[in-house]
C-alpha cells in the first residue's frame, strides 16, 4: 500500500480516472459526433496538449482540425499555428469556414519553434495553438503541457509515428490513419477504445 | 503625533534562544576574548543556578557541575561538561549550561526585523536608539485604535514572537525613550508630557548621549541638579552659556520644540522565510500545505512592499547531503498567491526530492515592479486583446516581423501569388470558389510517380502574361501513392507532374 502511495507521490504512475476530475470535465467540443462520444469529457480537453501522430501533411488533420478552428476564429479568438508543414492556403480555410483574420501562422523552425509555442500556450490569449514540432522529445511535451495549463490555452501538437512508442505527457494522443480514421493512444481519464474511429470526410 | 518606544532590554539573549530546541534549558551568552570569556546575559534557568552577567565562563560552569567544582585537580574546567557523564558526576536534574558567543551583529539583525514587524502598524519606523524602536502611530491609530487595543496587539505580538519589551507612547520621540527607561505601559499626551519629564532624574534622561566634550550628567550633578524639572526651570540663555547648546537642545527636544531628524527604516527588498518541519517529508505531495503557507506570506509582504516577483527559490534542507535548490522564473512578474502557488507546482512536478526533507526555505533576493492588471469595464474583450498586442510584440521582438503571418489572400489567380508573394487587393469573400488544397507546397515538386490516380480536374489556371510570371497549368486532385490527396498540375501538351499542395 505504502509503496503505490509513494510510487504516486514521486510521479512514476498516475491513476488513469483521477485526471477527469483534475481537470473538471472541461472538453471542447470537436465537432466530430463520433470522436466527441468517446473522448471523456465529450471533446478536446481545454488547457492541456492533444498530441496528433502522423505521417504528414496531408493524413486528415485539417478535416479533424478545421471544426473546432472555425469555430473559436468566428468568435473573434485568435488561433495561432506554428510552424505548419507547408503554407496555409487561405482560399480553402475560408471555404472551412475559419475566420481568416483571427487566425495567424508562424512560419518558424527549430528551438525558436518551441520556444514561440510555449510563449503563445502561455500568454493565455489565444483560444488555440496548433503546432508542428517533430523536434519536441518528452521533456519539452511537458513543458508545453504546463504552459497550456498555466495559460489555459487549447493546444495541439503534431508529431511524427515514430514518436509513437516514445512516452508523452500530453492528456490525450491520438494518431491519424488515412481515409479521416484515428486511433486514441491514450487519454486521460478514460480508456482508449481498440477500434478506429471515422471522424468525416477528407476534404 | 504619537511615537510609540519599545525597549528590548534581553534582545541579544532572547534572539539566541529563539534558535534553540528547549528555550527553558539553562543558557547563557559569553562575550570577550576567548582566554577570559564572561557572561553576557543569561536565562532564567541560569539564573536560577547563580549564574550572573560579569561571570567567568568557567564558573558559571562550574555551577552545574557542582562534584568536579569541589575536586578542581580532577580535570580542567573548560573541559568539565565532556568528562562529566564518565565520571556520574553529572547532577540529578542532568542540565549543564549552554552557551553561545554574543553577536552584535544578530542582534542588529533581530532588531532590523523587528522593525519590519512594526512597518505593519506605521509607515515611519526608526532604529535611531540602540536597544529600541520608535515609531509612529498617530496616523495608524483610526485603522488600527483606540491606542489601548493597539498596545494590547503590539505586546501579544511580542509575546508570541518571545521578545520581553517595555513601551510608551509620548507626543515626540525623544520623550518616548527617555520615559521608557523608566516607565512601561505609560501613555502621556501633550498636557501630561512636562510633568511626566520632570520627574525624571538626571542620569535616566538621556543626558549621557549628548556629545558636550565630558561628563554633563557629572557636571549637573555637581552643581547641585537632580531631576529635570530643575533644570526646565532655569533661564534658556544661562543654562546655554553653562552646560553648553547639546543639553539645551536635547531639552527641547524631549519637550517636542524642537524637531528630530530621524532616519526612518525600509524594509529589505529582499524576502526568505523557513518552515522547519517536525518530521522529516519524503515525498512533494507533504510540501503542499508549507508552500501554501510560504507562499502566502510572500504574497503579504510583496503587498506591503507594493512590489512582485519574476524569480526565486526554494531550497529544502535535506535530512542527508547536501541541501537541494530550485530556481523558479516566472515569465512575468506575479504577486498573486493562488498564481504563484500554481506555477509553483507545476514547477514542483518536474522536481524529484534526493532524500527527506528536514526545512524549506522559500527566498526572493530581488523584487520587481509590479504593475497591476488593469481593470478595465470592458473586461473580457479588451484585455484579452492587450494580452494578444502583448504576445505579437514579444513574438516580433525575438523572431522578427515576418515570421507572424496573418492568412490572407490576394485577388489573384496564380497559387503562388494568391497565397506566398501576393499583393494588391485582397480577394473577396468567394466561398463558392473552386476548391483549393489546406496546404500548399512553398514552390512545387516534380512528383512523376507517386500520383496514383486522377481524383478530379482538369482546372485550366493561365494568367500573369502581363509580368513576366505567366503560367499555363492544368490542376487535378490527385490520389498519392499512400492514399493521401494531392493537389498537383501539369503543363498541357508536356510530361511531368508537380505536386503543389495537400488537401489535410
Amino acid at each position: 500500500m505504502s509503496s503505490l502511495e509513494s510510487l504516486l507521490d514521486s510521479r512514476q504512475i498516475w491513476r488513469a480516472q483521477a485526471g477527469a476530475d483534475s481537470q473538471g470535465g472541461e472538453a471542447i467540443a470537436s465537432g466530430h459526433a463520433a470522436l466527441d462520444a468517446i473522448l471523456p469529457g465529450g471533446g478536446w480537453p481545454s488547457a492541456a496538449v492533444s498530441e496528433l501522430l502522423s505521417a504528414g501533411a496531408g493524413n486528415g488533420e485539417l478535416a479533424l482540425l478545421w471544426p473546432v478552428i472555425s469555430r473559436m476564429t468566428r468568435e473573434g479568438r485568435p488561433v495561432v499555428l506554428v510552424s505548419p508543414p507547408a503554407v496555409p492556403y487561405p482560399a480553402a480555410w475560408r471555404q472551412a469556414g475559419v475566420a481568416l483574420e483571427q487566425c495567424h501562422w508562424l512560419d518558424v523552425q527549430g528551438r525558436e519553434a518551441l520556444w514561440a509555442t510555449e510563449q503563445c500556450l502561455r500568454a493565455g490569449c489565444c483560444a488555440a495553438v496548433v503546432a508542428w514540432l517533430p523536434q519536441a522529445d518528452s521533456r519539452l511535451m511537458r513543458r508545453l503541457q504546463v504552459a497550456a495549463a498555466s495559460g489555459n490555452t487549447l493546444a495541439f501538437v503534431h508529431r511524427p509515428l515514430a514518436k509513437v512508442s516514445e512516452a508523452s505527457p500530453a492528456p490525450l494522443r491520438l494518431r491519424l490513419h488515412r481515409h479521416a480514421e484515428l486511433e486514441i493512444l491514450k487519454c486521460r481519464g478514460g480508456f482508449p477504445p481498440a477500434r478506429r474511429i471515422a471522424f468525416g470526410t477528407g476534404a | 503625533m504619537r511615537w510609540v518606544c519599545l525597549l528590548f532590554p534581553r534582545l541579544a539573549l532572547e534572539g539566541a534562544l529563539r534558535r534553540r530546541a528547549d528555550p527553558g534549558a539553562p543558557f547563557a551568552l559569553v562575550d570577550g576574548p576567548a582566554q577570559r570569556q564572561c557572561i553576557r546575559a543569561a536565562n532564567r534557568a541560569a539564573r536560577e543556578q547563580g549564574v550572573k552577567p560579569g561571570q567567568a565562563r568557567g564558573f558559571a560552569e562550574a555551577l552545574f557541575n557542582a562534584p568536579l567544582f569541589k575536586a578542581p585537580g580532577a580535570a580542567p574546567l573548560s573541559k568539565a561538561p565532556n568528562s562529566a557523564p564518565e565520571n556520574g558526576s553529572e547532577p540529578a536534574s542532568g542540565e549543564r549550561l549552554e552557551t553561545a558567543p554574543f553577536d552584535a551583529e544578530s542582534v542588529e539583525r533581530w532588531r532590523r526585523r523587528l522593525a519590519s514587524w512594526a512597518y505593519g502598524f506605521s509607515a515611519q519606523v526608526s532604529l535611531h536608539y540602540p536597544h529600541a524602536l520608535v515609531f509612529e502611530v498617530a496616523s495608524s491609530l483610526d485603522l488600527l485604535g483606540p491606542w489601548p487595543r493597539l498596545e494590547a496587539r503590539l505586546r501579544s505580538e511580542l509575546a508570541e514572537l518571545g521578545f520581553s519589551h517595555r513601551l510608551v507612547i509620548a507626543p515626540n520621540p525623544a520623550a518616548a525613550r527617555v520615559l521608557v527607561n523608566v516607565h512601561d505601559g505609560l501613555a502621556v499626551d501633550d498636557a501630561g508630557l512636562e510633568p511626566a519629564l520632570a520627574a525624571l532624574r538626571l542620569d535616566r534622561a538621556g543626558l549621557a548621549n549628548i556629545d558636550a566634550g565630558h561628563d554633563i550628567v557629572q557636571t549637573l550633578k555637581r552643581s547641585g541638579f537632580q531631576r529635570l524639572d530643575e533644570l526646565f526651570a532655569l533661564p534658556r540663555s544661562a543654562l546655554a552659556r553653562r552646560f553648553g547648546g547639546g543639553l539645551l537642545r536635547h531639552l527641547s527636544e524631549l519637550r517636542g520644540e524642537w524637531p528630530l531628524a530621524l532616519d526612518y527604516h525600509r524594509p529589505t527588498p529582499r524576502f526568505s522565510r523557513t518552515f522547519e518541519f517536525d518530521q522529516p517529508v519524503h515525498a512533494i505531495a507533504g510540501l503542499a500545505f508549507p508552500l501554501k503557507r510560504l507562499l502566502q506570506e510572500l504574497a503579504a509582504f510583496l503587498m506591503g512592499q507594493d512590489a512582485g516577483v519574476e524569480r526565486f527559490r526554494l531550497t529544502f534542507e535535506l535530512e542527508d547531503g547536501p541541501a537541494q535548490a530550485v530556481e523558479i522564473g516566472l515569465l512575468a512578474v506575479q504577486r498573486d498567491p493562488d498564481t504563484l502557488l500554481e506555477l509553483t507546482r507545476a514547477h514542483l512536478e518536474r522536481v524529484r526530492l534526493a532524500g527527506p526533507v528536514m526545512s524549506l526555505t522559500l527566498s526572493a533576493p530581488r523584487l520587481s515592479a509590479y504593475a497591476p492588471v488593469r481593470r478595465e469595464l470592458l473586461e473580457g474583450p479588451a484585455r484579452q486583446a492587450q494580452a494578444w498586442a502583448t504576445l505579437h510584440q514579444r513574438l516580433v521582438a525575438r523572431l522578427g516581423e515576418p515570421v507572424l503571418k496573418p492568412l490572407i489572400e490576394y485577388r489573384e489567380h496564380r497559387p503562388e501569388m494568391a497565397v506566398i508573394d501576393g499583393a494588391g487587393p485582397r480577394a473577396r469573400d468567394a466561398s463558392a470558389g473552386p476548391t483549393r488544397p489546406g496546404w500548399l507546397t512553398p514552390t512545387p515538386q516534380r512528383c512523376d510517380g507517386d500520383v496514383v490516380q486522377l481524383l478530379a480536374g482538369p482546372e485550366r489556371i493561365e494568367s500573369g502574361w502581363w509580368d513576366g510570371g505567366d503560367i499555363r497549368r492544368d490542376y487535378y486532385l490527385a490520389q498519392w501513392v499512400d492514399g493521401r490527396h494531392a493537389w498537383v498540375w501539369c503543363e498541357p501538351g508536356r510530361q511531368g507532374w508537380y505536386l503543389h499542395g495537400w488537401f489535410g
